[in-house]
C-alpha cells in the first residue's frame, strides 16, 4: 500500500519536472527573449545588457538550474507590461476564477449525476433518451458559441448584459458563465454516471439481491450507487482538465476577470514570464488532482490495493 | 458512406442517416460553396457593410449578408467551411498517426521505452492542449503549418493509450505466436498482423477526436489566436462577429450553428459506428 502510494507521488513529482524542462526549453528555443524583451529598436548595447541581467549569457545548462534553483526561492519573474511579479498578477486573478470554476463544477456533478442516476432508472425510456441526447448535445456545443447565445438570451429576452466587466455582481452574473462552463462537464457526468450505474445494475449481485427479497431502495443506495461511484469519481478529475481548458474560452466571451483572461492577455503581448507562471500553476494544480484521484481511487477499490501498480 | 447506406439504409437510426447527410452537405458546401455567390471572400463593399440576410426578408441582394468591410457571407462561410474542415481532418490525421505509432512502439518495445512513451502521456494528462497550444503560439510566430502540428496533438496521448493496450492483449492472443513460430519478424507482426487488428480501436477514437480538433481550432481562431486574417475559418467569421453580437446576430450564430452541427453530426455517426464495430458496448451508448 505504502509501496503504492510512494510509487504514484513519485510518477506525478517525474511528470512535473518534465514539464518544467518543458517550458523552459520551449522559452529557450523559441528565440533571443532578449531581443522580445527589450524595447524594438534598442541599441545592440542595450540588448547585450538585457541578455546580461537575464543570464542569458551563461551555458544552457546554468541556465537550467538557476531556472530551477530561482521557482523554489519563489522567483518566477516579472510581467514586461506592468513590472509586477508574476505570482502576484496570478494571484490577483486567482479569487475570481476559483468562484467561477467550482461553481461550473458543482452545478455539472449535481445536475449530471442526478441526470445519469435517472437515466439509468428509466432505462430505454423518453426520459433516458432526452438524458443521453443532451449529453451529445453538450459534448458537440462550443463553449463560445454558447456563451454568446447565453449573453444574446439575456439582452434579447431578460434585458441583463451577462458580459460586462462583471462589476455588478449579482448572483445571474455569476451563474451565466458557470453553465456555460459547466455544460460539457455535466454531459459527460450524466453520461458516465449512466453507463456505471447500469453495468452495477446488471451485475448478478444484483439480481442475488432481489431475489433474497431485499427492498428496491436499499439495493439501490446501499449496494449499487457505492460500486457505480467509484468510476464517477474518476471523472472528477478527468473533468477538471475541461473545465480549466472551458475557462480560457469562458472568461474571455464574458468579460470575467480571471487567470483565463490574464493569460490570453499575457499570450498577445508576449509576456512570457506570466505566461509561464500561469501554465506551470495549471501543470501543477492537474498533476496534484490526478494524483489525489488515483489516491482516492485506491481508498475506495480495496481490489486496486493488492495488485500491481497501474 | 452514401453507397453503403442504400444497402441497409433501414438498419441505420434516422438521427445517424440526418447526421451523414448533413456532413455530406458540409463537404460539398466545402469545396463548391464559393460557387454560389459572385463574390469573393476578401472582397469587401464600403455600400453595403453589415446587411441582414437577404434569405431572411431584409431586402438585401446578400443571401446571407455582410460584415462590417462589407464582404459576403456565403463565401465566407464556405471558405471558413473548408479551412476548419482542412485543419480538422489534417490535425486528427497527425494525432492519429502520432499517438497510435507511440502506443505500438511502448507495447512493443515493453522497458524504458514504454515508460518514456507513459511518462510523456502523463505530461500531456496534465496541460490541456489549449494551454499548450496558446503557450506555443505566444513563443513562436503564428503560422498555418504551426497551428495545424499544434492542432494536430490533440488527443495524441487517447491514441497512444488506447493502442498500447489493445497492442498488449493482441500480443497475448494465438495468432501472433503462431506467426512468430512460422518466422515472421517483428515488424511483419506489428504492422501486417497486430495493427489491423487494433484498427477499429483507432476509427472509433478518430470520431471521438475528430469534433475535439474542430472545437480546438474554432476556439482558438475565436480568440484571434488561430487562422489569422486574411485567411478565415468558423472561428475566425465568430471572432470578429462577436463586438457585433446584438445588431448583427448573422455574423456569430450562422458560423456558430455550422460548428456546432458538424462536431454534432460526427460525434453521432461516430456513436452508431462504435456499437456497429463493438458490439459487446451495444445499447450502452445512444444509438
Amino acid at each position: 500500500m505504502t509501496r503504492i502510494i510512494l510509487f504514484k507521488t513519485l510518477r506525478a513529482i517525474i511528470t512535473l519536472l518534465v514539464a518544467v524542462t518543458l517550458v523552459f526549453l520551449f522559452i529557450r528555443l523559441s528565440g533571443d527573449p532578449a531581443v522580445a524583451l527589450a524595447p524594438p529598436d534598442a541599441p545592440p548595447a542595450v540588448i547585450e545588457e538585457y541578455r546580461q541581467r537575464l543570464g542569458l549569457d551563461q551555458p544552457l545548462w546554468t541556465q537550467y538550474l538557476s531556472y530551477i534553483g530561482g521557482m523554489f526561492q519563489g522567483n518566477f519573474g516579472y510581467s514586461i507590461h506592468t513590472g509586477r511579479s508574476a505570482p502576484s498578477l496570478f494571484m490577483d486573478r486567482l479569487p475570481a476564477t476559483l468562484l467561477l470554476g467550482l461553481t461550473a463544477l458543482g452545478i455539472s456533478v449535481v445536475l449530471g449525476v442526478t441526470l445519469g442516476t435517472i437515466a439509468a432508472l428509466r432505462h430505454n425510456s423518453a426520459i433516458d433518451r432526452m438524458v443521453m441526447s443532451f449529453s451529445v448535445f453538450a459534448f458537440a456545443m462550443p463553449n463560445f458559441f454558447f456563451g454568446l447565445l447565453v449573453v444574446l438570451t439575456g439582452a434579447l429576452v431578460f434585458g441583463v448584459y451577462f458580459g460586462g466587466s462583471g462589476a455588478t455582481r449579482s448572483l445571474g452574473q455569476l451563474l451565466a458563465p458557470a453553465a456555460t462552463l459547466g455544460l460539457a462537464t455535466m454531459g459527460s457526468f450524466a453520461r458516465f454516471t449512466r453507463s456505471s450505474l447500469l453495468e452495477t445494475l446488471n451485475k448478478p449481485f444484483m439480481t442475488a439481491l432481489a431475489a433474497r427479497g431485499v427492498p428496491f431502495r436499499r439495493r439501490l443506495l446501499r449496494h449499487a450507487v457505492p460500486n457505480a461511484a467509484i468510476p464517477v469519481v474518476t471523472m472528477l478529475g478527468l473533468s477538471l482538465g475541461g473545465i480549466v481548458a472551458g475557462a480560457v474560452v469562458t472568461e474571455q466571451v464574458f468579460s470575467w476577470p480571471g487567470v483565463g483572461q490574464l493569460l490570453i492577455r499575457s499570450v498577445e503581448t508576449r509576456d512570457i514570464a506570466v505566461l509561464q507562471f500561469i501554465v506551470l500553476m495549471i501543470a501543477l494544480v492537474m498533476t496534484v488532482t490526478n494524483l489525489l484521484v488515483d489516491l482516492l481511487y485506491l481508498a475506495l477499490d480495496p481490489r486496486m490495493r493488492g495488485g500491481r501498480n497501474g | 458512406m452514401a453507397e453503403n447506406t442504400t444497402l441497409s439504409a433501414a438498419r441505420i437510426p434516422f438521427v445517424v442517416r440526418l447526421s451523414m447527410g448533413f456532413l455530406a452537405l458540409f463537404v460539398l458546401f466545402a469545396l463548391f460553396g464559393t460557387w454560389l455567390t459572385p463574390y469573393g471572400f476578401r472582397e469587401t463593399a464600403l455600400m453595403h457593410r453589415l446587411e441582414a440576410p437577404g434569405l431572411f426578408g431584409s431586402g438585401s441582394e446578400y443571401v446571407l449578408g455582410t460584415d462590417a468591410r462589407g464582404r459576403d457571407l456565403v463565401a465566407r462561410l464556405a471558405v471558413g467551411a473548408q479551412i476548419t474542415l482542412l485543419v480538422a481532418v489534417v490535425g486528427t490525421l497527425i494525432g492519429t498517426i502520432f499517438g497510435s505509432l507511440l502506443g505500438l512502439i511502448a507495447a512493443a518495445r515493453r522497458g524504458y521505452t514504454e515508460a518514456a512513451i507513459m511518462t510523456a502521456v502523463d505530461v500531456q494528462l496534465s496541460l490541456p492542449i489549449i494551454v499548450v497550444a496558446l503557450f506555443v503560439l505566444a513563443m513562436f510566430d503564428n503560422s498555418f503549418t504551426l497551428l495545424v502540428l499544434l492542432i494536430g496533438f490533440t488527443g495524441w496521448e487517447a491514441y497512444a493509450r488506447l493502442v498500447r493496450a489493445a497492442t498488449l492483449s493482441a500480443k497475448t492472443q494465438g495468432y501472433v505466436t503462431a506467426q512468430r513460430v512460422l518466422g515472421a519478424g517483428a515488424a511483419r507482426i506489428y504492422l501486417r498482423h497486430i495493427l489491423p487488428n487494433v484498427f477499429n480501436v483507432i476509427l472509433v477514437q478518430f470520431t471521438v477526436n475528430l469534433p475535439l480538433t474542430i472545437l480546438l481550432e474554432t476556439a482558438l481562431s475565436f480568440l484571434g489566436l488561430g487562422v489569422q486574417p486574411p485567411m478565415t475559418s468558423l472561428g475566425q467569421i465568430m471572432s470578429e462577429g462577436r463586438d457585433r453580437l446584438l445588431n448583427a446576430w448573422w455574423l456569430t450564430l450562422l458560423p456558430g450553428t455550422l460548428i456546432f452541427l458538424l462536431a454534432l453530426s460526427i460525434s453521432l455517426v461516430g456513436d452508431w459506428l462504435r456499437d456497429r464495430l463493438d458490439p459487446t458496448l451495444r445499447g450502452r451508448q445512444i444509438a
